[in-house]
């Protein structure tokens, strides 16, 4: 009777999915495991795998904080799963829209039972309208035959801070006022202090710009005092020990000040957007700077311009 | 307008391309401006009237390589003839050609405008041509063009605070950019807090449904004269921005802004000069 049972089970983990290679995790703390994507565009070559993305194991099920760029990173994470865990998928927690970090939910959408996709409640409006552009830059990215499948949260998280439980394991869902995007969640873990940041925090790539400057900066404070003792980036790698992780919270910082400082004295003496964008240069010790600092330069001027 | 040559050639790209089972964005990186849209938007817009192409001696275009961020692309219609008496610029029309709606915007001027240079800013999705045509007061057109690259990463035409945007609903700032001197072209800038999105039709995905709310018409007169009226639509960013140029005068004491939404909705501001110097 029991083998009957365990090949059953086994036909249906084959039929379900597509066999992927489990993609590669470190296991930050015990039951906590993280992936680090590469800090790169997305391209044909990495398939999406440029953002980071990690699950969390409780005793009872697992929760997934975001899925990477691709339906392939999708399956990569579901076979990292396999590979540690038999327990079901619980929760998938994106920390906001963009489309490197949620893509690979489609691989999640067909697992039974069915987890709960949980989101910001200002997802929704944001998917619907970036959607087309989404699916365009991923057909241009990955490849026509690479069609990208949106999920529709099921789960809307607002002001109210959401504590899920994993079974003697509580993780803990926050929404930021607009920063990264207007979207932006957290997720941490109190058993290990793991928090994931999602794009609220860059560790090497250079911070991209696409909600609200002063809005992050604001919460900038605020995130650092969750005195976290790890906390996973969206790009970049795991800061752990309380010191690697306020040096990561106050080097984004930095980043952003000297944005909005160069950007409002700009303003000041009337340099129209074209030439502020040609004249701000991007500061050292950031990577992927020539394709995203012109763009905050941008939107920081676009939000700026609006301060009397 | 599409010549036979042109025509023979694009319908042999498609027999190669066919044999080949690629596609034609495998072409170089700036393709022809013969597009399919603009073969349309010409005939729609300008019938057979012939038009002066990328001569740069009435109308040139300012604007970048790449679209940094899409919902915000800087763009400068730039006039290279003074709007003196004789001949003078009355219209441009700002087109991108990919654009769900590719006529972006069309300004009509008078010389009491002063310069005939208007700077906006202009979401963009893919990698499309955007041109300037220039109608001047003789009935000629001219055009220039340039081929823009659409953003990379996750830059979207879509506004960042959808909240924050109609909150602020309507709000303008209105301001010089230059000093005020009698018969000498005087920069200003207007801006007008507004969502100014297409609305989209109910999402498969997220099943939202968002009605279109954009601004339609900007005018703005000096001394009671209209100097500047634009037809524009979402083309045009979140928040849409105009700097343009108007002629001081004596007695002129100020400029006044009215903007229409799609909603009929409309917005006005009044910016007061200092003295004119005589
Ligand atoms: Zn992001």
């Amino acid at each position: 009777m029991p083998a009957l049972v365990l090949t059953l089970a086994l036909t249906g983990a084959s039929g379900s999915t597509r066999a992927a290679d489990p993609a590669p995790v470190n296991e930050v703390a015990p039951g906590v495991f993280v992936h680090t994507g590469q800090i790169a565009e997305a391209t044909r070559d990495n398939d999406g795998d440029t953002s980071n993305w990690g699950f969390v194991v409780g005793e009872r099920c697992i929760a997934v904080i975001d899925s990477g760029g691709s339906t392939a990173t999708g399956e990569a994470l579901l076979a990292a799963i396999r590979s540690q865990s038999p327990l079901p998928v619980c929760a998938v927690i994106s920390t906001h829209v963009h489309p490197d970090h949620i893509l690979g939910n489609a691989a999640l959408a067909s697992l039974k039972p069915a987890p709960e996709f949980v989101a910001s409640q200002r997802l929704p409006a944001a998917l619907a309208a970036r959607q087309s552009t989404y699916t365009a830059l991923a057909l241009r990215q990955l490849g026509a035959d690479r069609a990208p499948v949106f999920v529709a949260p099921t789960s809307l998280v607002g002001a109210q801070t959401v504590q899920i439980n994993l079974g003697n394991r509580d993780l803990t869902v926050r929404s930021w006022p607009t920063a990264h995007t207007d979207n932006d969640l957290t997720v941490s873990d109190e058993t290990s202090g793991t928090l994931f940041a999602g794009d609220l925090l860059f560790v090497d790539h250079i911070p991209v710009l696409d909600g609200s400057l002063t809005g992050w900066l604001a919460q900038i404070p605020t995130l650092r005092a969750l005195s976290a003792t790890r906390v996973v980036p969206g790009h970049g790698g795991v800061a752990s020990g309380a010191a690697a992780v306020a040096a990561a919270w106050d080097r984004e910082h930095a980043y952003l000040l000297d944005l909005r400082d160069r950007v409002r004295a700009s303003l000041r003496i009337g340099t129209a957007l074209a030439r502020a964008v040609d004249t701000l240069t991007a500061p050292a010790g950031w990577q992927l700077t020539e394709l995203y600092h012109r763009r905050n330069v941008t939107a920081a001027y676009a939000e700026l311009e609006w301060e009397d | 307008m599409t010549s036979p040559r042109s025509l023979l050639r694009a319908v042999l790209v498609g027999i190669v391309s066919l044999m080949l089972g690629t596609s034609l964005a495998i072409a170089a990186d700036e393709p022809s401006p013969d597009t399919e849209q603009w073969a349309g938007l010409r005939q729609y817009l300008f019938a057979n009237r012939p038009i002066a192409d990328n001569v740069g001696d009435v109308v040139d275009l300012d604007a970048p390589f790449r679209a940094e961020d899409a919902s915000v692309v800087p763009i400068g219609l730039k006039a290279k003839i003074d709007q003196s008496g004789g001949r003078y610029i009355r219209k441009l029309w700002l087109v991108v050609d990919k654009n769900p709606t590719p006529v972006a915007a069309s300004f009509e001027l008078t010389p009491e405008s002063g310069r005939a240079d208007v700077e906006t800013r202009i979401r963009l999705e893919e990698y499309t041509w955007v041109r300037v045509i220039a109608e001047t007061s003789d009935g000629q057109l001219h055009m220039a063009r340039k081929y823009v690259r659409a953003a990379g990463g996750c830059s979207a035409p879509a506004g960042k605070d959808n909240e924050a945007a109609l909150a602020r609903l309507g709000k303008i700032k209105f301001k010089l950019e230059g000093e005020v001197e009698t018969g000498k072209p005087t920069l200003a800038q207007m801006m007008v807090s507004h969502p100014n999105n297409s609305g989209m039709q109910m999402d498969q995905v997220t099943r939202l449904f968002v009605p279109p709310q954009y601004v339609r018409h900007v005018e703005v007169a000096y001394g009671g004269k209209v100097i500047l009226s634009a037809d524009v639509d979402f083309s045009i960013s979140e928040n849409p921005n105009f700097r343009f140029y108007f002629m001081p005068k004596a007695g002129g004491s100020e400029l006044t802004a009215k903007v229409v939404d799609s909603k009929d909705l409309t917005f006005s501001s009044t910016l007061s000069l200092p003295k004119v110097g005589i």
